[in-house]
């Protein structure tokens, strides 16, 4: 059973967080982010939830927080975006290190220099090896029903690891969107209370976050390596019984056309959306295009990508961050490196877009079709690197 | 004040660590844990009590121990006192559990100074308590807010033109008392009762607590390393380390010094003030020995002593 609601991105970040028990909130403001931070202050205020919401002096503290109740066994949530999370990047990698399943909502937005406030993926590229699993919405939709598997997938004893739930900043954040949402008898067959594997409790002392150094520092690393590599086949059980639950289908990738496609566009988020309806418009025209969006960029979803470009000629992969000094972006990267390691003959080329909120227009991505399209039939790529877009 | 017969015998901070001989911290926390009065988690800044108490797999702690980084120790206390709340809640905990923070002065004056005003700030009920050695010793004796006028470090080197850090030694517990905290206090571990109880008055408290204890270090200090404890005893005769509490904003002054020793005698048994005993620099005692009377007649005013 679900009702329809209208929820902007970051309500129903906030709204799924509420019905997912939580015990601790630690949290500061930035936009994008800010009403995720703002609606759950309300639901505390009001006494919706038992959450005690602790109300940080910064995002270093904020994670921080959520570490430490963490590891005493509760069940936390935090929210951030940009500098904020360039500002915690420290201790997204002892969140992972000390395997905390925390759940945080990102509002994807541009890092300073200049100072901007609009959406790109910058602030969650740059942390994107801290040893969280990144998952990417499309809609708010998405963002809801990926909150609430976050919990579970986090929690699982094979995964114990945080999880970022991004939502383009302004784009999804902001937006108002027809969403449908579980009853809280629904969330709660999904989610109960956290039961933790290990905690601080007072009764059997244990000695968390010590020193490693050669003789042990690599094994634990290893370990949390394994622990993604895990959590794959646990996203994939989750979102099954969600889907079970909801009606609504999830895994690591989403495809569109991918069967029959000669050409595609790969991108995470909100453009996968637009990149959709242009292929649509394309392929009432005759022409065979497609779109991966991965759901999950980590654990990068290599098996699932390699399936879904099998029979597509050339790939344009999107990237909303710009690498400085890289080849190409980190997803353009990432694609790259699969496609190599198992010998796939497909032409790949790159676009960087939307920097600082820059628009994406239904007319760029449909000319960055046709230049997929046009690499298939000859085999060259014109520009392996482009910037979409800008004014040059 | 607490007496040495009413002091459990227990050892929850073990031997084994790999503290140096002679450091304060270690004597710190093993007292420390003499005082509890229920089941306690400790939280560890990054610093030397850190790295040499819990080399894995060995941990001299016999109680719940987190250490997550450098800067965050307050945070840290803030989330777990958080979720201890949350879970009793819901009816998944029970018992009153006390959380003690544990850093050093670069781990509290500097780099932490955001994190502890945060935490004291929102009121979370724990114990800070801050070892102060004077400097970044852990990562080789480099100059903090808490090192002070004239002490030679390695980032405040004895040069042949500035001998020292030339600024002056940062206050703490006025800071936090500013915050109106229930309870903030200065300690010297040559003073084991009145530490003792500072820790328990720390923990009774209700809301954040601040302990500033003075550590002594005979590596960063560079003074013999059975003469810790004398140090310490010195550091509050010369009036250099005032031991003093704030309850509810009122200051009281705890150990009275009437006839204090000169300053230069506490100077003198540390090589970290060995170069101001050189002709070219020895105005610099006079400077420290002002300091030292200043802050004493500030500190006393606020105690509303003579």
């Amino acid at each position: 059973m679900s009702r329809t609601v209208g929820l902007t991105g970051n309500e129903a970040i906030a709204y799924a967080a509420k019905q997912s028990n939580i015990d601790v909130v630690a949290a500061y403001p930035i936009t994008p982010q800010t009403i995720m931070v703002e609606a759950f202050s309300e639901y505390v205020h009001n006494g919706e939830v038992h959450t005690e919401f602790v109300c940080v002096e910064s995002e270093h503290s904020a994670m921080s927080a959520c570490i430490g109740a963490s590891l005493t066994g509760a069940r936390v949530f935090t929210a951030s975006s940009s500098q904020g999370l360039a500002l915690m990047h420290e201790m997204l990698y002892i969140a992972s290190g000390l395997r905390c399943p925390i759940v945080m909502g990102v509002a994807n937005r541009a890092l300073s220099a200049p100072i901007n406030i609009h959406g790109d993926h910058s602030d969650m590229m740059g942390s994107r090896d801290c040893g969280w699993i990144q998952i990417y919405a499309e809609n708010v939709q998405e963002a809801y029903d990926w909150t609430l598997q976050a919990f579970r997938i986090a929690e699982d004893m094979k995964v114990l690891l945080p999880v970022a739930v991004n939502i383009d900043g302004w784009a999804l954040s902001f937006s108002m969107e027809r969403v449908e949402v579980l009853e809280d008898e629904e969330v709660e067959k999904l989610l109960t209370t956290r039961k933790p594997y290990i905690t601080i409790d007072t009764e059997k002392p244990i000695t968390v976050g010590a020193l490693c150094f050669t003789d042990y520092y690599f094994e634990v690393k290893r370990q949390q390596v394994e622990a993604l590599s895990e959590s794959t086949g646990v996203i994939e059980a989750v979102a099954k019984e969600y889907e079970d639950l909801s009606g609504e289908r999830y895994g690591l990738i989403d495809t569109y056309g991918v069967e029959d496609a000669e050409a595609g566009i790969l991108c995470l988020g909100s453009t996968a959306g637009t990149a959709k309806a242009v292929a649509k418009n394309l392929r009432s025209k005759g022409k065979k295009v497609a779109v991966i969006k991965p759901w999950v960029y980590r654990p990068f979803p290599t098996e699932e990508i390699a399936r879904a470009t099998e029979n597509i000629k050339a790939l344009a992969v999107l990237d909303k961050a710009c690498s400085f000094g890289a080849p190409y972006g980190a997803l353009c990267s990432d694609v790259m490196a699969l496609l190599h390691q198992n010998g796939k003959e497909l032409k790949v080329f790159n676009g960087i877009y939307g920097l600082g909120g820059r628009d994406i227009t239904p007319f760029d991505v449909e000319s960055v079709f046709e230049e997929a399209l046009e690499t298939a039939r000859t085999g060259d790529i014109k520009e392996p690197l482009k910037f979409i877009g800008v004014r040059e | 004040m607490v007496r040495l017969k009413e002091l459990p015998t227990a050892e929850l901070f073990t031997s084994g660590h790999r503290l140096c001989a002679g450091c304060g911290a270690g004597t710190i926390a093993r007292m420390t844990l003499k005082a509890l009065r229920g089941p306690t988690v400790i939280v560890n800044a990054t610093g030397c009590l850190e790295v040499s108490s819990t080399v894995y797999p060995y941990t001299s702690w016999k109680v719940p121990w987190v250490h997550i980084a450098f800067e965050n120790a307050a945070a840290v206390a803030s989330g777990i006192e958080a979720a201890y709340k949350a879970l009793a809640r819901r009816n998944a905990w029970e018992k009153p559990v006390d959380i003690i923070a544990f850093a050093g002065d670069g781990g509290t004056f500097d780099i932490g100074i955001q994190a502890v005003s945060g935490a004291l700030e929102r009121g979370h009920d724990f114990l800070y308590i801050c070892y102060d050695n004077e400097a970044y010793m852990n990562t080789g004796i480099q100059r903090s807010g808490a090192t002070p006028h004239g002490a030679a470090t390695t980032t405040s080197p004895a040069g042949r033109v500035i001998p020292g850090k030339p600024e002056f030694k940062k206050d703490f517990i006025g800071i936090c008392a500013a915050h109106g905290i229930a309870y903030a206090a200065t300690a010297s571990p040559a003073y084991w009762n009145d530490y003792i109880t500072k820790v328990q008055k720390g923990l009774d408290a209700k809301g954040p607590a601040v302990v500033h204890v003075f550590s002594p270090c005979p590596v960063g200090m560079r003074h013999d390393s059975d003469k810790s404890m004398e140090m310490a005893r010195l550091a509050v005769q010369t009036r250099y380390w005032p031991v003093y509490e704030v309850e509810k904003g009122i200051y009281k002054l705890n150990i009275k010094v009437p006839t204090p020793k000169p300053v230069i005698e506490f100077l003198k048994l540390q090589g970290r003030f060995a170069h101001l005993f050189q002709p070219k620099f020895q105005q610099e005692i006079e400077v420290l020995q002002h300091w030292v009377d200043e802050n004493w007649r500030r500190i006393t005013s606020l105690c509303k002593e003579q």
